[in-house]
């Protein structure tokens, strides 16, 4: 049984994959503000916790629209 | 001791469940080529039927209505069994599918502008001899997987609900301790209230909870149910959530008032920089709406393709060599295990980010003056 992978270069998929990088960086970031927000004031931890959500939630949002344009490149 | 036994029996019938489930790729087995974006494609977007598996070249699903409009012929309907997965014509309507293609080289067949003429999935009328007809248009009504998907949730939603507040009005927990399903719907109605319609919306957070309410329980069922093996992918779909991105940018706008449009047209900076601030402005607009479509959107599709993706890897690894299927096969079976429980927690979490975005542009919309606000009362009355 063989497999059926076009191999080409697959510009789509490196630009998914930087995307992913800066989604890991962002959302490493947020989260090292946000615990070390909660490691001064640990009462404070459910605000922190949402916003903290909110907030990586824009940038993976970002991140996925260059995911989503690199899906559409490769699959055109 | 007996419930540590129960979870981790549930454990494992649930990722032995998982494996079997994933038995479409079983069809590719014994000399047909694997082709694994064709798979992931097929699951994850829309269909005339509920595909479950195919074991031994008998495919396990249960057809959908297909419905019809042509100008020339009105209305068809009939089920999408009929199409014999694009090998018969029906009704002078043939479904275009992978082989028919191929075959017959449809795919090469091009526009001026060089856009391939026909696509697979999609129904064209047939001429006598049972060749596509591209000319001819065809309006595609059907019943087709997500559609059906959506009117479960929706009656799923408006069941839950309603009961919820006959409960209520009854008297049930209004003055007494919550019994029953008010309990799971409770806290998350409260949640959504403190969290994400008071902070945003100030006083007015009245007028817009029924919306935000909807549009987060809507999204959350939607999701969840589309986890379940077998089921479609709705909010993975761009049309699904555009439609809810649409309804949010109306009623951002419909809760609009003129300090926001002066903002927007004369924005409080220096007078030079008007010149860049004004486009971005009007642009922002129309991006914050599109934002929240494509977050959705990616965040549910790419979900899938995850765990779809692994489950092909040990297909893929299994045509390499037999062996080293069977023996990799219970890592990435451990690993889709794990993406899953994860897809739970980002189908909550998109449902909230969503209804919370929407009510912070909303918030933005009707802010009013920055000066004048009255409201903010001193912390020491005397």
């Amino acid at each position: 049984m063989t497999i059926l992978l076009d191999v080409q270069p697959g510009y789509g998929a490196i630009g998914a994959g930087l995307a992913a990088i800066g989604a890991g960086i962002g959302i490493g970031q947020i989260g090292k503000g946000a615990v070390e927000g909660i490691a001064r004031q640990p009462e404070a931890t459910n605000d922190i916790r949402a916003n903290m959500i909110l907030a990586a939630a824009l940038v993976e949002g970002v991140a996925l629209l260059a995911a989503v344009a690199g899906l559409l490149v490769s699959l055109k | 001791m007996v419930s540590k036994c129960l979870k981790s029996l549930l454990v494992a019938v649930f990722s032995l469940g998982m494996v079997f489930f994933c038995n479409a790729l079983f069809a590719q087995e014994d000399g047909k080529k694997l082709d694994p974006a064709k798979i992931i494609m097929e699951h994850v977007s829309d269909g005339h039927e509920f595909h479950f598996f195919t074991l031994n070249d008998k495919r396990v699903s249960i057809p959908l209505p297909v419905i019809l409009y042509s100008p020339g012929k009105g209305f068809s309907v009939f089920m999408s069994s009929a199409f014999e997965e694009g090998t018969e014509v029906h009704d002078g309507y043939r479904l275009l599918e992978e082989k028919y293609m191929s075959d017959n080289k449809l795919e090469e067949i091009k526009t001026p502008k060089g856009q391939p003429v026909y696509q697979t999935g999609k129904i064209y009328v047939a001429d006598a001899s049972g060749m596509p007809d591209a000319s001819v248009k065809v309006y595609d009504f059907s019943l087709t997987r997500n559609v059906v998907q959506l009117i479960i949730s929706l009656i799923l939603l408006v069941w839950l609900m309603t009961n919820v507040a006959k409960k209520y009005s009854k008297g049930h927990g209004v003055k007494t301790a919550p019994s029953g399903f008010q309990n799971a719907v409770e806290p998350v109605i409260t949640f959504v209230r403190d969290e994400v319609g008071k902070p945003n919306l100030g006083h007015k957070y009245e007028k817009y909870m029924p919306y935000l309410l909807t549009v987060f329980f809507f999204i959350l069922i939607n999701n969840l149910v589309g986890l379940i093996p077998g089921t479609a992918n709705v909010t993975g779909n761009i049309a699904f959530t555009a439609c809810l991105g649409i309804i949010s940018f109306v009623i951002i706008l419909f809760s609009s008032n003129k300090h926001y449009w002066g903002h927007i047209i004369n924005p409080p900076v220096p007078f030079a920089i008007k010149f860049i601030m004004v486009p971005i402005e009007i642009l922002g607009i129309f991006t914050k709406p599109f934002a929240l479509i494509i977050r959705l959107f990616a965040n549910m599709i790419s979900g899938h393709i995850i765990v779809l993706s692994f489950i092909i890897l040990i297909f893929i690894f299994g045509a390499m060599n037999a062996g080293l299927g069977w023996g990799t096969s219970p890592l990435f079976v451990f690993f889709s295990v794990f993406i899953y429980l994860l897809e739970i927690l980002v189908a909550f979490i998109q449902a909230f980010i969503f209804a919370n975005l929407t009510a912070v542009f909303i918030g933005q919309a009707f802010e009013g003056s920055h000066d004048d606000l009255s409201e903010h009362n001193d912390a020491i009355v005397i």
